[in-house]
């Protein structure tokens, strides 16, 4: 599966808005578990497996996908986290995977993000305004103090929270509170583009869609360009413009949101589809998917899905699937849609 | 006579701030063989609920008022020593989290053959043969092979499995099973929640479902009760209840799910959050937060209002009910 970076890009039609603002290219990633003391051969987690996404400004592309399928690890390599171990990371242009930090420091600015858990990714001993003000001072030394605290208010306000809570301690929050204040440092610099990574799993359900709504807002008023990692489809389903589904590293379906959700053609999609529990009255059933996720140690050979999937063959188990275009420019990694089988 | 009767059940905790009550006047009732949900957000009072049934509230919380009758008799009124034969025997437990239940250092044989020996007289060999039917009826595979595993061995869905197992290893009347899919995926909740729905149905047992999660509960209880700030705010046939919600907390819930909506617009979103107990508002607790607050609503608290076997605490539950309010 070489050279999948021209096939991955959509091929859909590029007006100039769509252009592409951030791009990853046949993005690889093994961790080194090192090697047992008895063993000769080195342990190695395979978390990316040539793994391609174009992300066009203005769209929020959600990964979606079970734990352990890379999309985190996707999300930390795009924002420069984690070197890739092969493959290339471009933002608006520019190829900025082993950028040196000078180099890099413009992009930082340019792209932010939001973490799961805002008991862990806020400070304890710093107040909001420590908090906020920081990204300013270092990003825009040129900002004025009377500038720095007319943004940090401006902020606040923008994502639902009250500007006279700066100077308390984050323990004062409830979690959308807190979550609020850490999507309020992400945009303090005025980002392009934000990497949102399960921004609202932790969080109660009527706190859910407040800090979506607030989400949805910025992305309204400041053009904003996100790429949400998430497990839970209800959510792209309201947020998304279009869906990368990945499992154990590889990208199976790329489509617009709509697509997805109506007619979805990789196998593990249809199954995680409809696994997703409904406000309904009909009664839970087994989502068919026998076994267990194998361990990124030990890829399964040909297709990563092969030994769960109900469609598979022998082909299945020998090659890995391309993602291939659909006529409605989906992208899917699947020999048996490719070939029509079931 | 049902199966577990909870009434007036009130709990609270003594703090440095003063008496904090998690729960107020609690009624709820289990039948045999069915399946009741409890529903609320985090602080609710749900898991409290769970831990009164089986007298687990540590000190210096307890139980102050109410009474608890499980297959007739008041666990509130029992010894430490009569409420062991019912813990673990004839009411069991599955937690959120299965590596926190399962001993690390222990093989899933070991804790489900102590298991059984501490509740029956029982042999090692007749405990092994029932651990090893239970773990079958889980669909673990080569059941014989895994009494020899430790939990770490395991995935999370396993684990969860393994637990189940054992909370059936006793033939309970009862399962209470607090948040036991949150921590899994959606797949693999799936697979566990329509587990436990066949293994309630082929054991007759009843099961109370504690989770935030109103879709999960709607596809597998049969009543539900909508808990908010340690009151029950709603309670019916779980159809009625996330089909024609009445409660203005019940239809905020309902609505902000984002499956719901048209995608892109705005989710309707309940503003505010849910008070802490040292803070919770005179009259109804929700008032701060509803859309359809009046004056009244601030001077007391409502009563639970019975709408044909359909309980809403609101004083507008017979205009929201019949539509004149929304």
């Amino acid at each position: 599966m070489s050279g999948t970076a021209t096939t991955m890009t959509d091929p859909a039609s590029t007006p100039a808005r769509d252009r592409v603002l951030v791009e990853a290219r046949a993005v690889r990633k093994v961790f080194d578990l090192g090697s047992h003391f008895l063993e000769r051969t080195r342990r190695e987690v395979k978390a990316l497996n040539d793994v391609s996404i174009a992300v066009r400004r203005g769209e929020s592309f959600c990964l979606v996908g079970e734990s352990g399928c890379g999309k985190s690890t996707l999300a930390r390599v795009i924002m420069g986290l984690l070197p890739p171990s092969s493959g290339e990371i471009h933002f608006d242009g520019t190829r900025i995977d082993g950028l040196r930090h000078k180099a890099r420091r413009p992009f930082h600015r340019r792209m932010q993000m939001i973490f799961q858990n805002p008991y862990a990714s806020l400070n304890p001993r710093r107040t909001v305004r420590q908090t906020l003000e920081e990204p300013l001072r270092f990003h825009l030394p040129e900002l004025s103090d009377a500038e720095v605290r007319e943004t940090v208010e401006r902020v606040m306000v923008s994502v639902g929270n009250d500007p006279t809570w700066i100077s308390r301690y984050p323990h004062e929050f409830s979690g959308g509170q807190r979550q609020r204040i850490s999507i309020a440092r992400a945009l303090m610099v005025d980002p392009e583009f934000v990497v949102a990574d399960e921004p609202i799993s932790a969080l109660d359900v009527s706190i859910q869609a407040q800090v979506l709504n607030v989400m949805m807002d910025a992305r309204d008023q400041r053009d904003l360009t996100y790429l949400f990692i998430t497990h839970d489809l209800s959510v792209v389903r309201h947020f998304g413009t279009r869906v990368g589904v990945m499992y154990l590293g590889s990208l199976c379906e790329l489509a617009t949101t709509q697509a997805l959700f109506e007619t979805p053609r990789h196998p593990y999609t249809r199954i995680l589809l409809s696994a997703i529990p409904r406000v309904s009255t009909e009664e839970m059933k087994p989502p068919g998917l026998p076994g267990e996720v194998p361990s990124a140690m030990n890829l399964p050979s040909g297709c990563v899905f092969h030994d769960r999937c109900p469609l598979a063959n022998a082909r299945c188990s020998a090659e890995v699937p391309r993602p291939l275009a659909q006529d409605d420019g989906t992208l899917v990694a699947c020999h048996a849609v490719e070939e029509g089988r079931g | 006579m049902p199966l577990l009767d909870v009434r007036d059940l009130r709990v609270e905790f003594p703090t440095r701030q003063g008496v904090l009550t998690a729960l107020h006047d609690v009624d709820f009732t289990v039948d045999r063989g069915e399946r009741l949900g409890i529903v609320g957000e985090s602080g609710a009072g749900k898991s409290v609920a769970a831990f009164a049934i089986l007298n687990l509230i540590g000190r210096p919380g307890r139980i102050a008022g109410g009474s608890i009758l499980f297959e007739g008799q008041d666990l509130t009124r029992l010894s430490t020593h009569q409420m062991r034969r019912v813990r673990g025997d004839r009411i069991s437990m599955i937690f959120q989290d299965p590596m926190m239940t399962l001993n690390p250092v222990l093989t899933i044989g070991t804790q489900m053959v102590e298991t059984l020996k501490a509740h029956r007289r029982i042999g090692d060999a007749e405990a092994r043969r029932i651990a090893i039917t239970r773990l079958g009826e889980v669909k673990i595979p080569s059941p014989e092979k895994r009494l020899e595993s430790y939990p770490h061995e395991l995935s999370g869905g396993m684990r969860q499995r393994v637990v189940i197992a054992i909370a059936l290893l006793t033939e309970p009347a009862l399962i209470i099973a607090d948040e036991p899919t949150t921590a899994l995926d959606v797949t693999i909740q799936a697979e566990i929640m329509s587990l436990m729905l066949d293994l309630c149905k082929t054991h007759g047992v009843g099961l109370i479902l504690i989770t935030h999660d109103l879709a999960v509960v709607s596809q597998v209880t049969q009543r539900v009760v909508v808990l908010y700030a340690g009151r029950v705010v709603e309670t019916g046939e779980t159809a009625r209840v996330v089909q024609d919600p009445v409660h203005p907390y019940t239809r905020g819930l309902l609505a902000a799910l984002p499956g719901e909506g048209t995608p892109g617009a705005r989710l309707n979103q309940i503003r505010g959050s849910m008070p802490p107990l040292t803070a919770v508002p005179e009259g109804c607790p929700f008032n701060p937060r509803c859309d359809f607050v009046e004056d009244r609503c601030r001077d007391a608290l409502p009563a639970l209002e019975d709408l044909d076997g359909h309980r809403v605490r609101c004083v507008r539950a017979r205009d929201l009910a019949s539509g004149v309010a929304a």
